[in-house]
């Protein structure tokens, strides 16, 4: 398949701060991609790159096979979601959704009635007549959607897009956003530093730190096969393991990564399964966190966080206790 | 904001003695405009007669080259300050720099400084760099606060104009000359519109920068300036007094307009020059 986007050694430099840092990717078409990341961390200036906004320092970008740089925003087939959403304050919300369409010269007619269907597809119909100023947070995200969706194109980025609403506006967003993706069949591209968001939306996930792609892959692949102590600890908290940790309980002496749901509490004379292998050590916090309550134990130096169902807890601070896990759920990594 | 307590009687004694001490002179000019003694003020008029009005209109032609000349240098001022001082605030509004607010102090300088200072400096100006005094550098002379005018009320406006506005309508296939028509323009236009007549307002009746920068003769009399001799040497006095409520008229006008294009929350920059 064809690639929608392709970095090829990107670089973006802001006189001495190396924003984006010798970046190589490539994104199919039809893929809904996530640039996930801590603030700073470049994934927003790759988003600016792929929608001209930003010019590269140095290296290559293409879109669709065509040569990107150079190329001004509004010569790309590329429509932007933007955080603030930007509509357009002195327009009704048919005229920011027909905006796109009435710079390319589309009869006024023709452009309303393709207007009333983005707004259709996003569920605001009736809404045209309205000034942006009248809608709500999550209805002014669907007009900056429907405005980017109505020119058909083959990117639609997305910066960001979830940030400003309320948790439960969040994850109907996230399911609505899925299922017009699988609709349209467009390539979506999104900037989030929410890994949840990132998880659940994407097929692929580019997790990005100080300007450069320290992983990429499937969603799954990154939060079980976390490569480096900053992927295990950006996406989902894992526990790093010392590699004295490691060696000690039947791993490599690397570091290592371990979810905290593969934990469970464990008698401290216990037989445990093989494959298995238990550390004891002193509870250092208990939180209840309604369906699941996280247990802190450090032990031999290492600071692990566990997640039990709450029924099995009896422990409290200061207790000592016995954990034990799969020797397969504690994942080698790279030092970094 | 609303306070329950009223004013002490002292207090609005004072108030009420202010606004007329400044605007009976106002009245007085109007009431003149129609006496029949055309030597002298003597109150109250001897009788009242709108002949002036008709001889203004007939039998003065040296009128209307001074308000022909006002006209053409309020016009072009105000649209040079139209363009620079738009691009002024699009520019500073948008840019961080070092300096940046300096830059923004010597923009509105011009209207601080008092009008002889400025007077002054553009005359010697011109001197070292041998242009002849003409119209053109009275429209240069009344530019230097006009502009300021039209920046303050646009720069507040364009700080209303996020960037990603702007990104957007690149974004959605507009150039830089479409995102200006269809994007800027339609939000900063009515603060333009009320920069740009009290541009016009304040340049129509200037007569400190303009006796600087004109040069002499006839041909550079603006119509403040023609008033100014009219009351040196008295001769159908009550004739200046028509043209002073004309005056009143043009430039009091727009001031109103501009207020209230302007009324939603924003002060109007450099109304009280």
């Amino acid at each position: 398949m064809q690639n929608a986007v392709s970095f090829q050694h990107v670089s973006r430099h802001f006189g001495a701060v190396r924003a984006v840092d010798d970046v190589s990717l490539d994104i199919a078409e039809g893929e809904f991609f996530a640039m996930l990341g801590p603030s700073g961390s470049g994934k927003t200036t790759c988003l600016r790159l792929i929608a001209g906004f930003e010019q590269p320092t140095s290296g290559h970008i293409e879109i669709f096979g065509t040569t990107a740089e150079g190329l001004p925003p509004y010569r790309r087939n590329v429509n932007t979601v933007f955080q603030d959403y930007a509509l357009f304050p002195h327009m009704t919300v048919g005229e920011n959704v027909a905006y796109g369409l009435m710079i390319r010269g589309v009869a006024r007619a023709e452009r309303e009635a393709q207007a009333i269907e983005a707004l259709k597809m996003v569920k605001l119909d009736g809404f045209q007549t309205r000034r942006p100023s009248q809608l709500s947070g999550g209805q002014r995200q669907r007009v900056a959607l429907a405005r980017a969706l109505v020119n058909k194109p083959r990117v639609l980025l997305l910066d960001e897009p979830l940030g400003a609403l309320d948790l439960k506006l969040r994850e109907q967003m996230q399911d609505e956003l899925k299922a017009l993706q699988k609709q349209l069949g467009i390539t979506f591209i999104f900037v989030t530093h929410d890994q949840g968001e990132a998880l659940s939306m994407a097929n692929r996930v580019a997790i990005f730190n100080e300007g450069k792609i320290v992983q990429a892959g499937a969603p799954s692949d990154v939060y079980e096969r976390p490569r480096s102590r900053f992927v295990a600890d950006f996406v989902g908290s894992a526990n790093v393991l010392t590699p004295d940790f490691n060696a000690r309980h039947g791993g490599e002496k690397t570091w290592a990564s371990l979810r905290p749901e593969k934990i469970r509490l464990a008698l401290p004379k216990e037989k445990l399964p093989t494959g298995w292998t238990s550390a004891t050590g002193l509870v250092t916090s208990v939180s209840y966190q309604g369906a699941v309550t996280r247990i802190v134990i450090t032990s031999e130096g290492n600071r692990i966080a566990a997640m039990v169902p709450a029924r099995d807890l009896t422990t409290s601070e200061g207790d000592t206790l016995t954990f034990a896990w799969p020797r397969s759920a504690a994942v080698a990594m790279e030092d970094a | 904001m609303h306070s329950e307590h009223r004013a002490g009687i002292p207090l609005t004694l004072a108030a009420i003695g202010g606004l007329l001490f400044l605007h009976i002179p106002l009245m007085l000019i109007i009431l003149y405009a129609f006496t029949t003694e055309e030597k002298s003020f003597q109150f109250p008029p001897p009788g009242y007669t709108t002949r002036w009005l008709s001889v203004a209109w007939y039998e003065r032609p040296d009128i209307w080259q001074p308000l022909y000349l006002s006209f053409k240098v309020a016009l072009i001022a105000t649209a040079i300050a139209l363009v620079f001082g738009t691009l002024a605030a699009a520019g500073l509004s948008r840019a961080k720099f070092f300096g940046k607010e300096s830059i923004s102090l010597l923009f509105i300088l011009p209207i601080a400084l008092p009008g002889i200072i400025t007077g002054i400096a553009l005359r010697s100006a011109f001197d070292i760099m041998g242009l002849p005094f003409s119209t053109w550098t009275i429209v240069l002379g009344h530019a230097t606060f006009c502009i300021v005018v039209v920046y303050n009320n646009a720069v507040a406006r364009f700080r209303r104009i996020s960037g990603s506005m702007v990104e957007a309508s690149m974004d959605l296939g507009a150039d830089g000359f479409q995102t200006f028509r269809h994007v800027i323009l339609p939000q900063i236009g009515s603060a333009l519109l009320a920069g740009g007549m009290l541009a016009f307002a304040l340049s129509f009746d200037e007569v400190i920068v303009t006796t600087f920068t004109a040069g002499t003769g006839v041909a550079s009399k603006t119509l403040p300036i023609w008033m100014l001799d009219e009351l040196i040497r008295p001769r159908q006095r009550p004739v200046t007094n028509v043209v002073a409520i004309f005056v009143m008229a043009v430039t009091f006008i727009p001031i109103v307009c501009a207020y209230y294009l302007t009324k939603d929350g924003e002060h109007t920059g450099g109304a009280g020059k």
